[in-house]
């Protein structure tokens, strides 16, 4: 089975000279010296700035080329600790975003109904004044809490101060309870302390590595590939657990093929035999651990002959796999994951992540987890926000007790429901909740009750085809960004700048968000009147000097010791002080102390499981429009066991469509008929079957999983949604 | 003389294209064009399977049937490396060459001519590793002179388990897939 990725290339060479030359019209996707030097007869005059990549949210440091003044290629920053002078595929291919032909050119206020896609093209005033008369109305009749703001990305950071400074604490990201929140909330409740972005994981030096679900190389966080080639450079062991065969699978030692769901079991049975063989690291437990006794106990059943009944994993393997481990302390990572909304109980499982690792003693150790180190930057001196009686809206109660963020999905809920009060108002930023949140039809009802929908972005994407008002924002090449201030493994400070100027007229978020206080009555929370007197302001206050960040694009500060060997104070911030392998808090709110498998539920007859996950090449349903980048992967397909694929009749590249048990069907697919997937499971890669129409390159290209997601259960300790719950079959195209 | 090629490590490769869009960005290519890309070849049956990823290019080989096919020597051996390269002004289009290449390195460009990759030649000859090979954010690409054995690709081919592209073809291509 041989797969190769030039689509087009042999598409249309397969078609001789006739095709070949209907293609010359088009333009290149990127202009290089050669073409730029051709095309204006100038002289060679490069130019180099360097920037910060806003492909996805790691942030990488970058260089971009400019050749006479054309923007000519991007490349990494040396001096950046993330990117070491080298981008992903993301970033490298990111000048694409400046080149976008259906990317947003100017304010737009809709015609007709919300949704039907109608726009008036209007000036940056009259957008901005139809927004703040409306946020008034609806701060005198509900509140200025009953606004609020969806937002991912450092982007956001000045939306996010305009929206406080008017006096609502209502900012959600779709990162938490949708994406990583289950695992920040689980090592926060064990080791006190959560994960973060970028992850605290030192995979370059673990001599022995466990990937659960973690596709890292389809997942393209660029650090993290980075280090994890070094892994294995270094001869590390790999131990993959993933119901499909990554591109890391393919690399591992171990390769475990779980039934989706019972990964808690796995978990489970490794600690116990890692108990019950004393193969735990005996000193550190004893020296950091908090009620080691009464967890081993509940472990104690747990054995691999156990899991194997609900894994499907062979017992011997299982405690092979726990020994190797135990083999390789501390220097054992079993990597938390960053996705990590599964099946609606995924705080448990991240809990039992953490207690694993707890047990091998990487938290804190070299080849684990280290304590990231950040430059200390003060806050812009702002006037204090105002401070209104009513709390955040998504977690009445404390339904959830403990989301440490905001929860998306709560305050969707809230603005169907009016309860706690009514949410009157949307604010998105960069965020396309269509596909980033589950049960569409709840996220449009909602909008449906809104006095006010803004949506900020660079492309039209779906959600902002249901908008009042959208915003062009101009492009990360094209603009400044708040300052990133990345804790790492060493204190860094990274710049964002344009390095072109905006072919449409589109602006920054920090000139948005400024003219909407000022609109709003608020222009004092801006003492600031340019964006560069900000950074002057914060820098000097820590004694930095902008003028070198602006000319370097990083500026680092002195490292510091980032592991307890290396002379960190070990320090847990829980209840107790201590790593808590029995939680009393978990205890005293009704859930179980110590992780316990819960049963996935069953494929219904004739279903299978619909799992989803990355593809190098894009950012969840932002990227697709990008024609360097969907010249690489234009459409998703669905990847189907060989086995299932024969029993239906279906070969490679045969369109079919993905129906739920609730009767949603998708857009047409192709099938990619493979062994590298379970029988009893189908895989999409997220962010296909955009049905914008604003955005015409990746209209319904593909299935999007986003749609097929209904009833996610709901994880109880934090209210991230369970996204893997759904089952599918296949219908006609 | 030198004799310029790779040595590419599949176990680090993780298929992600970076170097594909690099070349894309580097050389200015047209939409839907590549002169690099990526093949995966698994074999077995779920879950024993063993999978390769391999980042492909022309082989820059020293037995070359797409010079020797070439009717105007457009097609032609650069002094610089031995590298295999196109003269776009001489070339027809004839696409004789595209047919001789046992790798389908070959395409025709838009403009007409037959293109493909350069090792990057202007970077090469400014002292600079190709554009695939220095973004790789795996670092599983090396270039250099196979010529010279204490090359870090010399090295890495006389001290790891290494394998071509369809040897049988006779071509002598200088890209080495270490395993
Ligand atoms: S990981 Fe890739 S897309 Fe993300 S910031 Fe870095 S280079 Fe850009």
């Amino acid at each position: 089975m041989i797969t190769v990725s030039r689509r087009r290339f042999l598409k249309i060479t397969g078609f001789g000279l006739g095709a070949a030359a209907a293609v010359s019209a088009s333009e290149p996707l990127a202009k290089s010296a050669e073409y730029i030097n051709a095309k204006t007869g100038k002289g060679k005059g490069i130019e180099k700035i360097p920037t910060t990549c806003d492909i996805c949210f790691w942030k990488c440091g970058a260089i971009a080329y400019l050749k006479d003044g054309e923007l000519w290629k991007i490349e990494g920053n040396p001096e950046d600790p993330l990117s070491n002078g080298r981008l992903c595929p993301r970033g490298t291919g990111g000048i694409g975003a400046h080149f976008d032909k259906d990317r947003l050119k100017s304010p737009l206020i809709r015609k007709n109904e919300r949704g039907e896609d109608q726009w008036v093209a209007v000036t940056w005033d009259e957008a901005l004044s139809y927004i703040a008369e409306k946020m008034n109305k609806i701060k005198a009749k509900y509140g200025p809490e009953s606004v609020a703001l969806f937002s991912h990305g450092i982007g956001g950071n000045f939306l996010k101060h305009t929206l406080k400074a008017y006096g609502s604490p209502n900012v959600a990201a779709p990162s938490f309870a949708q994406c990583r929140g289950p695992r920040d909330v689980g090592f926060e409740l064990t080791f006190g302390e959560p994960v973060g972005s970028p992850e605290r994981t030192d995979i370059e030096n673990a001599d022995c590595l466990v990937l659960i679900g973690s596709h890292l190389g389809e997942n393209m966080h660029n650090t993290q590939v980075q280090e994890f080639s070094r892994f294995i450079e270094n001869k590390g062991t790999l131990i993959v657990v993933d119901p499909r065969f990554s591109v890391a699978a393919g690399k591992a030692k171990y390769y475990l093929p779980i039934k989706p769901g019972t990964d808690t079991a796995l978990i489970l049975a490794w600690m116990n035999v890692i108990v019950s063989m004393g193969l735990y690291d005996k000193e550190y437990v004893e020296k950091y651990g908090f009620g080691f006794e009464q967890f081993s106990q509940l472990i104690s059943l747990n054995t691999p002959e156990w899991a194997y009944i609900q894994t499907g994993i062979d017992p011997e393997i299982i405690r092979a796999t726990a020994i190797e481990m135990a083999k390789n302390k501390p220097r054992t990572l079993v990597h938390p994951g960053r996705h990590t909304t599964w099946y609606g109980n995924d705080a448990q499982r991240s809990r039992a992540i953490a207690l694993l690792n707890a047990l091998l003693g990487s938290w804190g150790r070299k080849g684990g987890f280290f304590f990231p180190a950040s430059l200390d930057i003060p806050n812009y001196p702002y006037p204090e926000y105002p401070h209104g009686e009513r709390g955040k809206v998504d977690n009445p109660g404390k339904k959830y007790p403990f989301a440490s963020e905001t929860i998306t999905t709560g305050i969707r809920e809230a603005t169907i429901t009016g309860e706690p009060y009514p949410i009157k108002g949307w604010l998105v930023y960069a965020t396309n909740l269509i596909q980033a949140l589950p049960d569409r039809e709840e996220t449009i009802k909602a909008i449906q009750n809104l006095d006010l929908m803004v949506v900020v972005d660079v492309v039209p994407s779906e959600i902002a085809g249901w908008a009042d008002v959208v915003l062009p924002e101009d492009t990360y090449l094209e603009r400044f960004d708040d300052l990133s201030i990345t804790p790492f493994k060493k204190p860094f400070i990274s710049l964002r700048q344009p390095v072109i100027s905006s072919p449409g007229d589109t602006k920054p978020n920090w000139w948005i968000a400024r003219e909407l206080a000022i609109k709003l009555g608020l222009g004092h929370y801006y003492p600031w009147t340019n964006i560069e007197e900000y950074f002057k302001k914060r820098l000097g206050a820590a004694g930095y000097s902008y003028d070198e960040l602006k000319k370097k694009g990083i500026l680092k500060g002195e490292e510091t010791p980032i592991f307890f060997e290396d002379g960190i104070e070990p320090v847990f911030y829980t209840p107790s002080g201590k790593i808590e392998f029995y939680s009393p808090q978990l205890q005293a709110a009704g859930f179980s102390p110590v992780p316990e498998f819960e049963k996935p539920k069953e494929n219904p007859p004739g279903y299978l499981r619909l799992i989803y996950g990355r593809s190098p090449v894009h950012t969840f349903s932002r990227t697709q429009s990008n024609h360097l980048l969907s010249d690489l992967y234009e459409e998703n397909e669905v990847w189907v066991n060989t086995s299932v694929a024969m029993k239906y009749g279906y070969k490679s590249g045969d369109k079919i469509r993905l129906a739920n048990t609730y009767g949603v069907k998708s857009e047409p697919v192709k099938v990619k008929v493979t062994e590298r997937i379970r029988p009893d499971c189908v895989f999409l890669v997220h962010g296909f079957g955009q049905t914008s129409k604003m955005l015409k390159s990746t209209y319904k290209k593909g299935a999007s999983d986003s749609l097929l997601l209904k009833n996610c259960s709901t994880d109880p300790l934090m209210g991230g949604t369970g996204l893997n719950n759904n089952f599918v079959t296949f219908e006609e195209a | 003389m030198s004799r310029l090629g790779m040595a590419i490590d599949t176990r680090k490769c993780v298929g992600c294209m970076d170097c594909v869009v690099a070349c894309k960005t580097e050389n200015n290519l047209p939409e839907g064009f590549d002169r690099d890309w990526i093949t995966t070849e698994v074999s077995g049956s779920f879950p024993n399977l063993t999978m390769q990823i391999r980042t492909e290019r022309c082989n820059h080989c020293s037995d070359t049937p797409c010079v020797s096919c070439c009717p105007t020597g457009a097609s032609h051996i650069h002094d610089f490396g031995g590298v295999v390269l196109v003269d776009h002004d001489l070339c027809i289009g004839c696409k004789a060459c595209v047919a001789s290449c046992p790798y389908d390195a070959r395409y025709i460009h838009p403009d007409g001519y037959a293109d493909k990759c350069t090792f990057c030649i202007h970077r090469v000859e400014n002292g600079e590793d190709p554009a695939c090979v220095s973004v790789c954010p795996t670092y599983c690409m090396h270039f250099g002179d196979l010529d010279d054995p204490n090359s870090e690709v010399s090295k890495l081919v006389a001290s790891r388990k290494s394998s071509v592209q369809h040897p049988a073809a006779g071509t002598k291509p200088n890209i080495f897939y270490l395993e």
